[in-house]
């Protein structure tokens, strides 16, 4: 029997249009094996939320390049949490200053990719640390 | 441009030394296979005469300023006036920015760029549910009339040119404009100035829609025809290629889909019973200057050949301003790195020498701090001095389109013209821009790009200094610009405030006006001028179109 793919929803919550790099990031991990589901611009983190339990995915990656996600990311991880899906593996992208980092992993996001992070290794980081 | 003789004792000469070469190459390899420009253009050992034998001076160069413009839209380019060097900055509140452009003209700087904030963008006011966590981040907020004052207050708008990067909600922010400029007691004939009001790319590319794709082309070509009368010096569109370029789209696709949207747009304007050569004047357009210097150089010259063949052979026009396609320049913000950040004003140094030697009309020049946050003070600076040293201290502006002959940079701009035309001609066959962006042609064709350029970088094909070669440890950059969340909770008290010392009887009666104006043809305008002057919001106004327009959903293309 073979093992289930991994299953990931690539979102891009608030206002932000830039969505280069999470287009980019839903072809490499589609190339890794993966199923990915694509939000869209301009997802509340509520909708986020219903979709990734909707759609019963492992893994949460999201992009912001507007500043926003100091409000964005915490928020989506409140609802997950309210939600009482802690199985979920979060991670995020975009332009998050180093300083930011720790606040966002407190909130329980596991892993932020900066600019120039080569996909192979998002792709790495999400095989070995999702949970199934 | 040699004769048949000549040409053949050419040819002779270069199978001789191709021979020679060839021998060489077995001892000493050429450090590739095969060499080719970011967008895949095949790049040859060395050109020559022969690469350009089909080459008709008169007809696809001309001289500056006569058509088709290969060279340059005017006869003395930088040796009459430098191009306009206009930095894009905006952030935070309204009081933040005017102290930021006020900076920015000391240092300077030629003409202003206005960013907006994305609920301002969006046409949401700062006070709503979606903007929470995005007032004043990647720009200015601006909710009214007020913001708008503040935001110019002390800068004369008579004498100061001002580009404002706004689409859907464009009509909305130009009103506050001419607005804020009559309180100054400029009149709108002598405002100098540019919105972007360009849609067709924010479906493709940006993302910062409000309205379906019609309505949304009636606002545009209503705007064409309302500053036709009134505001004859404005540029009333700013069509762009800058972001499809920086989604991920190459050369080639840059000018390529700019121009289809731009034919589109005339389209529009020509259906709405406008006169060509009454509004194609004051189109424009914005372009990206990317890594490969020749053949930016080249996706520039080749843009102006194009876009004054389809203004006269297409559409007719006859004012040779209808046939000059102008332009914006701003470097490539994806080519910034994270990494070893001083690096980019070098990056950005060669980027804005291909504007210059590409003809442009004015130029933003990035900051090497922008793949981290919005530019610091001292950054802005080093780009401004950027530009200032290669007008200056260059040489460069001295001779127009010193590099027209290249027997490298022709061929490159042949190959561009013809690449570009042949998606063209794919769009036409389409339907049209609108139909390819509503059957997400343009949005695959860009993203299978990005991925294609990206998987270069991985694989190590693509070079990248600092990034996947040359790489060092270093320590995290600090003190970046930051936006403080306290800017929303500003924003939503100046609208109380607002909201309740201004006229709320008149604000009601613009916007039911503005409402039965939207329901029917009448040019959309004078209602939202009206609107505006009585302070009635920015989310007032866009909510009130909302209500008889829809909103636009995005097709999904993965």
């Amino acid at each position: 029997m073979t093992k289930k793919n991994i299953r990931v929803l690539a979102a891009k919550p608030g206002l932000d249009g830039h969505d280069r790099g999470i287009k980019v990031i839903c072809y490499a991990l589609r190339d890794a094996g993966m199923e990915v589901i694509y939000t869209g611009l301009r997802q509340t983190p509520e909708q986020i939320v219903q979709a990734a339990i909707e759609e019963d995915v492992d893994v949460i990656a999201m992009s912001v390049l507007s500043g926003a996600h100091d409000y964005l990311f915490p928020r989506v991880m409140k609802l997950l949490s309210q939600a009482g899906a802690h199985d979920v593996l979060v991670i995020g992208g975009g332009i998050i200053p180093e300083e930011d980092i720790p606040r966002l992993k407190e909130a329980g996001m596991k892993a932020i990719f900066g600019p120039g992070t080569p996909t192979s290794e998002t792709v790495r980081f999400i095989q070995e640390n999702v949970r199934r | 441009m040699y004769d048949a003789k000549r040409l053949k004792e050419i040819e002779e000469a270069s199978a001789a030394w191709a021979k020679k070469t060839a021998e060489l190459l077995e001892r000493r390899p050429e450090r590739d296979k095969t060499f080719q420009t970011l967008s895949e253009i095949p790049v040859g050992r060395c050109y020559t005469p022969l690469s350009q034998a089909g080459l008709d001076y008169l007809e696809d160069l001309g001289f500056p300023g006569s058509h088709p413009y290969t060279r340059g839209v005017q006869p003395t380019m930088y040796r009459g006036r430098f191009w306009t060097m206009r930095q894009y900055a905006g952030f935070a509140s309204a009081e933040e920015s005017n102290k930021r452009y006020k900076y920015l003209l000391k240092q300077g700087q030629t003409g202003l760029s206005v960013a907006f904030d994305l609920p301002t963008q969006i046409g949401y006011d700062s006070d709503h549910p979606l903007a929470q966590g995005e007032v004043g981040k990647v720009g200015v907020a601006i909710d009214s009339l007020m913001d708008m004052e503040a935001l110019f207050d002390g800068i004369p708008l008579n004498r100061v040119s001002t580009s404002m990067t706004i689409n859907a909600p464009a009509a909305v922010l130009l009103a506050m404009y001419v607005e804020t400029a009559a309180k100054q007691g400029a009149s709108p004939e002598t405002l100098k100035g540019t919105i972007q009001n360009d849609i067709l790319k924010e479906y493709a590319a940006r993302g910062t829609y409000i309205f379906p794709p019609a309505p949304s082309m009636r606002i545009i070509t209503d705007i064409f025809a309302f500053c036709s009368q009134y505001i004859p010096r404005w540029n009333t569109i700013s069509i762009s290629g800058y972001h499809i370029r920086e989604a991920g789209s190459t050369a080639v696709q840059e000018v390529a889909f700019t121009l289809a949207n731009g034919i589109a747009y005339v389209e529009a304007a020509l259906r709405a019973g406008l006169k060509v050569d009454d509004f194609a004047p004051r189109l424009s357009f914005f372009f990206n200057a990317h890594m490969d210097f020749f053949e930016e150089i080249a996706k520039f010259r080749a843009a102006r050949r194009l876009w004054a063949r389809i203004m006269k052979e297409r559409f007719g026009a006859k004012l040779p301003k209808s046939l000059m396609l102008r332009f914006h320049t701003q470097t490539a913000g994806c080519t910034l790195t994270a990494q070893q950040p001083q690096n980019n004003v070098m990056r950005v140094t060669l980027q804005a020498l291909s504007a210059v030697l590409g003809g442009t009309q004015s130029l933003h020049t990035n900051s090497m701090d922008e793949a981290f946050s919005l530019p610091s003070e001292d950054a802005v600076q080093i780009a401004l001095r950027t530009q200032q040293i290669i007008a200056f201290e260059s040489g460069v502006p001295n001779t127009v389109d010193p590099l027209g002959g290249s027997f490298y940079v022709e061929c490159l701009t042949d190959e561009i013209v013809q690449r570009a035309q042949t998606y063209l001609d794919q769009i036409d066959e389409q339907g049209g821009a609108v139909a390819a962006i509503e059957q997400g042609f343009i949005q695959k064709e860009i993203q299978e790009s990005a991925y294609a350029y990206q998987r270069a970088v991985e694989s190590g094909r693509q070079v990248v200094v600092g990034l996947n070669k040359f790489k060092q440890d270093e320590a995290p950059l600090r003190n970046f610009l930051r936006v403080e969340p306290a800017v929303k909770e500003s924003q939503e008290a100046k609208l109380e405030q607002l909201k309740a010392r201004r006229d709320n009887t008149a604000v009601r009666g613009a916007l039911e006006k503005l409402k039965g104006c939207a329901q029917g043809t009448d040019n959309l305008m004078p209602p939202i001028m009206e609107a505006v002057k009585c302070y009635a919001t920015l989310g007032e106004i866009c909510d009130t179109l909302r209500a008889v327009f829809g909103e636009y959903t995005a097709v999904s293309t993965l």
